[in-house]
């Protein structure tokens, strides 16, 4: 950000701050004006896309610094340098078909991966090297050899059929596969393989052989793409050469059949050579039994869950079984108690009225039966008892024992009577009796 | 070689079309600005078409035949473009074909093939064939194919004009990028000449003397962008006024001569501009120049010189009107001419070094002309829109179509602009007048588009100990310094100038007038605390969208230091 370094001095502060704090607010700023700005120049631009995508100016400066960054990595993807050794140097140039163009570049460690990009830079850095006209004028030899070379390895690198055609054939690019008896992370061991078998297929991306976490259908999808293989992989560069001379057209015809043979022959074994391979990762693929096992236990432990499932019914009938029966026999017992108390009481009760009704009889008779003076007639006595025994009859047990309790104690005879009355009067007033079927009581 | 090569970069270039020239730009790798030549290495190409046979001339060819084939020459066609016929001043076309009107618009009839019917051009089907041949041109001396360019077009150029010419360039196949406006072109062709990224805060008022018409503009330059302030325009007067005035000088000499006007005849006339079109550019440059014009009328030839002197005289009526736009345009802005920090100016005429200087003594010895004849580091007047709009095309080259679209939308274009400066209080101990006195450092110059934020470091105090640090919001004002009379009379000035302009000169050296930063009104003040002596102090002003200034204050190299936010007024 731009600082401007002036000469200027701030104001010197008075001893005494009158503010709380070091800031002290006093006023806001004017009201804007909104003006159209030109929408011209870097500046313009920069002060657009803060405004667009709403960031400060921190963030923005932060943001087109790490995009400058980035930049500068792109511009230079680093030094492509690899050592030139003798064996390469002397190459003869008409043996091109057997040469390594990629070591020739000195891009090996890129091979099929190199960008158009990286292969031009490469050339003009050899080139700039190797220039025949620089070694003649240094005092070498006037040797071209290997400038011949660089510019064959140019020449195929170059055209993308030709690209295709040698790297289709380009052995260093191949990984073999690990054999059978291969100890060792297994992942590690079949990705390189499969990545760079994975540089002649026509469909892109290619499925990576993946790692112990990948998913079921990951897995499963790696294994399609690969049985279902389509591969751009052709063996043209391994033609034998097709004579020039047009005088020998059998000759020419009967070579270019060859070499058709040769290739649907190499493609063919290619085709069945990369079966075997994904049949040996497929093998090998510890993933896949591990996929089975886990299937297996899920079904296990679905019927294990099941079976559980099912005695846990069979346990809860039978609990519920045993429960009904011993409700059955609490319920049987407690109702032979409650029938015994029954009779208990039913037997306290009679008892109690046979109790009562004596009372009852008792205070007629103590009363003399009602009668003025000395023994009561015979008549007298038959009415008032037969009265009495009426209202014993009609009164229930509990009206009984009411009444008898009143007579308890009681010597003189109108309130015997009078007691006697009441429940007389009880028994009208309920409807039991009428006032005419009492003789001598109500008299 | 392989087809698939990486997509190339894009060749984009800048067109200044102007009413009586046009001319394009490119911008090289190294970011540097140029102005093409055609094919007959003009850079400043006419915009002129002219049909004669089955031939389509343009530029420079199609103008020489403004004096045999008027009426299939079309020029000053520009203007006219998505006007109605009824809005259009013809003044400058009676000498090529005529408009006339055709439905809504303007149209030229001419006769493109000999013999045939003359058929009826609209100025859009003018505008797209004159372009294309622009584009032509470009794209021979690149020697690539134009995938875009950038139009400049004066200030009021309407929105429907501005489609119009959008959709001409399309119909020609050349995709206008974005049409942005001269004075702001011009004046990003002089920012972007300089060197660092943080532009200087200025107000700059661009005067574009064309060949028919004169604009002026006032912009507010802060941290590089643009806002106008206020424009003014006068359609009659420009380059051909200047022509005008030497037709009628050397018209004189002819007719003293051969007792003949040239121009009564329209064929004398239009040479003998043209002639005095070349002669006013020659004393542009040296300070006199011939003319020599066979068989001008009457069958006599006519040879004189004229020398700069004489042409200033000429002229003076046309300066002065000149100098009264600027004044009224910076009248218009609401500001001082002291204000104004600089002064481009562009536009063809602008070579004349009479109006430059006339310019420069208009404004305080502060204020800077951009012109040849002030300053020999200036650029070439008449290339400055095109190289502005060749520099705003390499900058958006690589945008997609959505992008522009979307940064130069109304949303985000219209922005609030500070109505005050704001700056801080800084002690001035024994200022200017012998009198110790507060001045106020501008961070933030008014009309400053926000969200904006500035930067500078003082040194802490003289003593040590606290530092006060007021922010506030300042104003300029003019205070009269006048020294007493007396003075007055003639003051030493240019010798030859003296006799033609000496009144309205000593006119305005009459008051001195000194234009001042005054305190308004304080907005915040915080505390630094313990700043040792001979300490640097730097402090940030960051005004947010919504107004809220905030301050940091620190000690460069210390720690800690005071910051405070002032919120905006909801």
């Amino acid at each position: 950000m731009n600082v401007v370094a002036t000469k200027h001095t701030l104001l010197q502060a008075e001893p005494e701050w009158p503010h709380e704090g070091s800031f002290h607010i006093l006023e806001h700023l004017t009201e804007p004006t909104h003006r159209n700005l030109e929408p011209v120049g870097p500046h313009y631009l920069a002060h657009a896309r803060r405004k667009r995508h709403h960031r400060t100016f921190s963030e923005d400066d932060r943001i087109v610094a790490a995009q400058q960054a980035k930049n500068v990595e792109d511009a230079d993807p680093g030094e492509i340098s690899e050592p030139e050794d003798a064996m390469l140097l002397s190459r003869d140039p008409k043996d091109w078909k057997n040469q390594d163009h990629y070591a020739v570049l000195g891009i090996s460690k890129y091979r099929w991966k190199a960008t158009d990009e990286q292969i031009k830079r490469a050339h003009r850095k050899k080139v700039l090297k190797h220039h025949p006209d620089k070694k003649a004028a240094a005092g070498g030899v006037d040797d071209d050899n290997f400038f011949k070379c660089i510019q064959k390895a140019m020449e195929i690198l170059t055209d993308p059929v030709k690209r295709r055609q040698y790297d289709s054939v380009d052995e260093s690019a191949d990984v073999d596969p690990p054999s059978r008896k291969a100890k060792g992370n297994i992942y590690k061991l079949w990705n390189p393989v499969f990545d760079s078998e994975g540089r002649f297929s026509k469909k892109k991306p290619v499925p990576r052989f993946g790692d112990d976490k990948s998913t079921k259908a990951e897995v499963e999808e790696f294994y399609n793409f690969w049985y279902n293989f389509d591969s751009w992989r052709t063996f043209e560069y391994l033609d034998e050469d097709v004579p020039d001379d047009n005088e020998n057209r059998d000759q020419k015809r009967h070579v270019e059949r060859k070499n058709k043979a040769a290739r649907a022959k190499r493609k063919t074994e290619d085709t069945a050579r990369l079966r075997k391979v994904v049949d040996d990762a497929l093998a090998m693929d510890a993933r896949l039994q591990k996929f089975r096992k886990e299937e297996r236990l899920q079904k296990d432990a679905k019927k294990i869950a099941r079976e559980a499932e099912e005695r846990r019914l069979v346990e809860e009938a039978k609990k519920k079984a045993e429960e009904d029966a011993r409700r059955k026999e609490e319920e049987e017992a407690a109702l032979k108690a409650s029938k015994a108390d029954a009779k208990k009481a039913k037997e306290a009760a009679k008892n109690a009225a046979k109790k009562n009704k004596r009372l009852l009889r008792k205070g007629a008779e103590d009363a003399n039966y009602f009668h003025a003076d000395g023994a009561a007639p015979p008549d007298v006595i038959t009415n008032v008892l037969a009265d009495v025994e009426l209202l014993i009859t009609k009164l229930d047990n509990e009206e009984l024992d009411v009444v008898a309790k009143k007579l308890a104690g009681l010597k003189v005879p109108d309130e015997i009577k009078s007691v006697l009355m009441e429940g007389i009067r009880g028994t009208i007033s309920k409807g039991s009796t009428a006032e005419g079927d009492f003789k001598a009581l109500l008299k | 070689m392989s087809d698939s090569e990486e997509p190339q970069q894009k060749t984009v270039i800048g067109i200044a079309f102007g009413n009586s020239n046009s001319s394009i730009a490119f911008t090289s790798p190294d970011g540097k600005a140029e102005v093409i030549a055609n094919e007959e290495g003009d850079r400043q190409i006419p915009s002129v078409l002219s049909y004669v046979g089955d031939e389509e001339y343009h530029g420079a060819q199609a103008k020489s035949h403004l004096i045999r084939n008027p009426k299939n020459t079309i020029a000053y066609f520009r203007d006219f473009l998505g006007k109605s016929f009824a809005d259009i001043d013809p003044t400058n076309a009676h000498s090529s074909a005529h408009p006339i009107q055709h439905e809504t618009g303007v149209a030229f009839s001419v006769e493109e093939k000999t013999g045939a019917e003359p058929s009826t051009l609209t100025v859009s089907e003018i505008t797209t064939r004159h372009i294309k041949r622009l584009q032509e041109s470009a794209s021979d001396f690149l020697g690539k194919q134009i995938d875009g360019c950038v139009i400049t077009v004066p200030t009021d150029f309407s929105d429907a004009q501005r489609k119009l010419l959008a959709e001409a360039s399309k119909a020609s196949g050349l995709e206008v990028l974005q049409i942005i406006q001269e004075p702001v072109a011009s004046l990003l062709a002089y920012t972007a000449r300089e060197e660092t990224s943080h532009p200087v805060d200025k107000t700059v008022l661009v005067l574009d003397i064309g060949g028919t018409r004169t604009d002026a503009a006032v912009i507010a330059s802060r941290g590089g962008m643009f806002t106008l302030l206020a424009t003014q325009h006068d359609y009659e007067l420009g380059g051909r006024q200047f022509d005008d005035a030497l037709v009628d000088h050397f018209s004189k000499e002819f007719i003293k001569k051969h007792k003949t006007d040239p121009r009564e005849n329209e064929r004398s006339l239009a040479k003998l501009r043209l002639e005095c079109e070349a002669t006013k550019k020659t004393l542009s440059l040296s300070t006199s120049a011939q003319i020599s014009i066979e068989s001008l009328a009457g069958g006599f030839d006519f040879h004189s010189t004229v020398n700069r002197l004489r042409f200033d005289l000429l002229s003076k009526k046309l300066v002065d009107q000149i100098v009264g736009l600027v004044e009224s345009v910076v009248k218009k802005a609401g500001m001082d001419l002291s204000d104004i920090n600089e002064v481009i100016l562009a536009g063809g005429t602008s070579h004349t070094p009479k109006i430059a200087s006339r310019i420069q003594q208009l404004f305080p010895s502060t204020t800077a002309v951009q012109a040849p004849a002030t300053n020999p580091n200036a650029l070439n007047p008449s290339e400055l829109s095109a190289r502005g709009a060749a520099i705003q095309a390499s900058l958006i080259a690589e945008f997609e179509a959505e992008d522009i679209e979307q940064s130069t939308h109304p949303a985000v274009t219209v922005t609030p602009h500070l109505a005050k400066a704001i700056g801080v209080v800084i002690h001035s101990p024994e200022g200017d007048e012998g009198k110790a006195e507060d001045k106020v450092y501008v961070f933030l110059e008014a009309e400053t588009a926000v969200p904006a934020r500035r930067t500078a470091t003082f040194v802490g105090t003289k003593v040590g100990g606290d530092v006060l640090i007021r922010i506030v919001e300042a104003k300029k004002e003019s205070v009269d310094i006048t020294p007493p009379k007396e003075v007055k009379e003639k003051t030493a000035g240019d010798d030859d100038d003296e006799d033609d302009d000496d009144d309205d000169e000593e006119e305005e050296e009459e008051k001195v007038i000194k234009r001042i930063t005054e305190v308004e009104k304080v907005i915040a003040e915080a505390l630094l605390k313990d700043v040792k002596k001979g300490q640097k102090v730097e402090v940030m002003l960051n005004v947010a969208g919504d107004l809220t200034l905030t301050i940091t204050a620190r000690v460069v190299g210390g720690k800690g230091g005071v910051r405070g936010t002032v919120p905006g007024r909801a």
